[in-house]
């Protein structure tokens, strides 16, 4: 690595040499432009401080902040670039692996010490192992099951929207208010009217968000008998149908509604659901219809769910029959 | 002075050997190598400028009146980490230009890395001896995807808490395990209770950024143990390196590229607005917005899920979602276990045991630069999938037809990349004079207006090929003042 060698491949250039850069001819020039670059950097930081001490706008700061790194960023890279000691230069490279005596002596202390200690106390290195394992465990149990409530295992497991993805809050008899709980009734929407509802006292909440179209004009005690199955015409009321609003796919708000198509949309995948037909899926990745809620519109006009969904909302898992 | 502190140093920690290896290490001089500096120094400004955000953000999803100085806002109810999102833009000062550095800082760091990665790949510097290298720096990329969506995720406004919806459906669609991991990431059912932001903070300014730490100094210890690899041509072979000392030339040009690094970062902060949360509003998990995009590291996850058909598997009970378990885990775990694994399987293809400090040029390796097309153009067709619906509206299709076109595409591009890969390295190949130094040719025009054409004299190394290594000057010597001034102005045009 030391030692002097002026290299073998020719001498250094000469400053007559014609392939030279100007740079190199005339170095006092790259100097006094490097400064140059260096003191505008400089300038730059200080126009930053002057602009934070007046608070002037982000424009500024970034701007004054720029132009301060790029100044003393070019000015130093010219200098290393043109007035610094260029290459080509030679470093040799050494093999890193070890030689062949080094190797031996180290498998022969693996193998020769462990042959001694490993293999002749085979039970104790057996205990030890035993009990690393179990102390893993040991510290893993509480390390992740504290993190979070066990999944319910299915429908009939007791859970709450918190511990179970089976559950939602909806239940017969349940008022649907808007998330600001306002009353739904009977004559809120016209015919292609969208709106997102909840249970009364669930405002806002994730797993229990609806979506609730109006897709005719019928009396309050009227069933859309035009509802293709996987849908139930009788678990519509007044022209209205209710989809859980959680895309079967991954969860989104299926919230495009086109009252042209009759469809809706989930901006995330864009999977398309035929709102005519129970939201079957027409198109997209989503796997399954969204979940229909059964309505029905008491004497006083208020829109009321007339039961739960018939199945978990939302994307699929793996305890879901 | 220097040689007396120098002195003090070395007697108690024993640095003056290493320390003169250290600055007389080379570096090759080769613009592609500045990829890897590019991320790094990004990486740089992630860890300062993220110091600085943490001062501010409140990573809590407890729900309060905004009071900023945000009109729009006053008066509503957020949550803490949106409120001091908001007001860590508009009440900190500098505090706008800092998040937005951040989030540039974010992107530019991926990009780098997948760029680098690329360079890395098509050149062949991940054989023998650098696998481990290779791996180390596979892992960075994954734990740089992983971190940018959680910090993307930390404020708490609608399109980030929609991603944060949808990888809580995709960890649920993991088969036997999935709603147990979702639950005890979530501490419960998606949104949870409130506790996702606190834990994605520890995530994302902690665990993860240790990690990177740790394995950036593997990968820079390894690449200082094991040398940079190089492009054949003039002077080098598979024993030596050749380019510029680390000290001062290197030094010099790195700590200025540093800081033109963090100028642009800088500048895109303040200039470039990006990820406006105030726009977006509060997260509530039942709003929405359309042609909502992630950033772009996670496009190509995006658009996967979008072109996969709706196949769930339902039977004996259960039901496992392979509409989204396919793309969304299997898909990306089976690329980066393919970049993980590629230089073993390469190396047992082409029965190569050899060290190899020289990188390959990729058209003489006609397959692997086909393999590595084919890898980019499959993750570019899924990234370009992701925006299947502004697509749609903006060539005035029907949204059908473009994912249709997209179900086709994604699988079949990649192997037609492959085939005219390989075919284009072939004919590159073949090509006359390929390969020999290119003599310039100066067209002079007389004054009756004919033109000739003169070959330029010939310049030392003319002769010979471009791989052909010819010798090079071996070190800086400063103690002959002739030859140390010259040294410094060694700079040829060639």
């Amino acid at each position: 690595m030391s030692g002097k060698t002026t290299g073998n491949g020719g001498p250094p250039a000469t400053l007559d040499d014609p392939h030279l850069l100007p740079s190199a001819k005339n170095p006092k020039r790259m100097e006094a432009l490097a400064a140059l670059a260096m003191l505008i950097g400089i300038a730059g930081f200080a126009a930053f401080i002057v602009v934070y001490w007046i608070n002037a706008s982000n424009y500024w700061e970034a701007a004054t902040l720029g132009i301060g790194m790029l100044g003393l960023g070019v000015g130093v890279i010219a200098w290393g670039k043109y007035l610094m000691p260029q290459g080509p230069f030679v470093e040799e490279r050494h093999d890193f692996h070890s030689t062949d005596d080094e190797r031996a002596s180290f498998n022969a202390a693996i193998t020769g010490r462990g042959g001694l200690e490993v293999t002749r106390r085979k039970t104790l290195l057996g205990i030890f192992a035993l009990g690393g394992g179990i102390m893993t465990l040991a510290l893993l149990i509480p390390g992740v099951r504290s993190l979070g409530p066990k999944p319910a295992k299915s429908e009939d497991t007791y859970g709450t929207t918190d511990n179970s993805l089976f559950t939602t809050n909806w239940k017969k008899g349940a008022k649907l208010v808007t998330v600001g709980g306002r009353e739904v009734q009977y004559d809120d929407l016209v015919v292609g009217g969208v709106l997102t509802v909840f249970p009364q006292g669930f405002e806002g909440s994730s797993p229990d968000q609806v979506i609730l179209i109006r897709l005719a004009q019928l009396g309050p005690n009227q069933q859309i008998q035009t509802m293709q199955p996987p849908g139930k015409p009788e678990w519509t009321a007044g022209g209205y149908v209710a989809y859980s609003k959680l895309c079967t796919h991954l969860g989104c708000p299926v919230g495009l509604y086109q009252e042209k198509t009759q469809q809706l949309v989930c901006p995330c995948h864009q999977s398309i659901f035929n709102v005519n037909a129970g939201a079957i899926p027409q198109f997209g990745p989503a796997p399954r219809p969204l979940p229909m809620l059964p309505i029905t519109i008491d004497a006083t006009g208020q829109i009321r769910a007339n039961g739960s969904f018939d199945q978990a909302v939302g994307p699929g898992f793996w305890e879901r029959p | 002075m220097i040689d007396k502190s120098l002195n003090w140093i070395d007697d108690r920690l024993g640095v003056a050997k290493g320390g003169r290896t250290f600055l007389d290490k080379i570096f090759p001089d080769h613009w592609s190598f500045m990829l890897g500096e590019i991320a790094l120094y990004s990486f740089v400004i992630l860890l300062g400028t993220g110091v600085f955000l943490t001062l501010y953000f409140v990573p809590s999803g407890h729900e309060i009146v905004y009071h900023g100085s945000y009109v729009p806002l006053r008066g509503q109810r957020v949550s803490e980490a949106y409120a001091s999102t908001v007001g860590l833009s508009f009440d900190v000062r500098s505090g706008l230009l800092m998040r937005q550095a951040h989030h540039w800082a974010a992107d530019i760091f991926l990009g780098a890395i997948a760029v680098h990665m690329a360079r890395v790949f098509f050149t062949g510097a991940f054989r023998k001896p650098r696998e481990f290298n290779w791996i180390v720096g596979t892992l960075m990329l994954i734990l740089g995807i992983v971190n940018g969506f959680l910090g993307y995720s930390l404020p708490d406004d609608l399109v980030s808490g929609t991603g944060i919806r949808i990888a809580f459906s995709i960890i649920e669609s993991i088969p036997v395990v999935g709603s147990y991991l979702g639950f005890f990431l979530f501490g419960g059912n998606y949104p949870g209770s409130g506790i996702i932001i606190p834990r994605f903070f520890t995530i994302h300014v902690l665990i993860v950024p240790a990690i990177i730490v740790g394995l950036l100094a593997a990968h820079l210890g390894l690449l200082v143990k094991q040398k940079h690899t190089q492009f054949p041509g003039k002077g080098k072979t598979e024993h030596n390196v050749v380019g510029s000392p680390m000290f001062p030339t290197f030094m010099a040009k790195t700590t200025g590229f540093l800081f033109v690094s963090a100028a642009v970062i800088f500048l895109l902060g303040g200039f470039a607005q990006i990820n406006p949360i105030w726009q977006f509003g509060q997260y509530e998990p039942y709003q929405i917005s359309y042609a909502v995009q992630p950033d772009w590291y996670m496009g190509w996850l995006d658009g996967a899920l979008r072109i996969m058909p709706s196949w769930e598997w339902v039977g004996w009970g259960h039901t496992i979602p392979l509409e989204v378990f396919l793309p969304a885990v299997i898909f990306p775990g089976l690329i980066f276990n393919i970049l993980i694994v590629w230089p073993f399987i390469e190396s047992v293809w082409t029965k190569d045991t050899e060290y190899h400090n020289l990188l390959d040029r990729p058209r003489d390796r006609p397959k692997r630069t086909g393999a590595g097309a084919a890898m980019l153009t499959l993750l570019f067709a899924v990234f370009f999938a992701s925006s299947t619906d502004v697509m749609a509206n903006f060539f005035q299709l029907p949204l059908i037809d473009v994912l249709w076109f997209f179900r086709f595409f994604v699988p079949i591009a990649p192997i037609v990349a492959y085939f005219i890969t390989v075919k284009i390295c072939q004919e590159m190949a073949e090509a006359e004079g390929i390969g020999k130094r290119k003599r310039a040719n100066v067209v002079e025009r007389s004054t009756v207006g004919e033109y000739t054409t003169t070959e330029t004299p010939v310049r030392p190394g003319d002769e010979h090929e471009e791989l052909e290594a010819v010798p090079v000057p071996t070190f800086i010597d400063t103690s002959d003042p002739e030859l140390a001034t010259a040294a410094g102005v060694r700079r040829v045009i060639r």
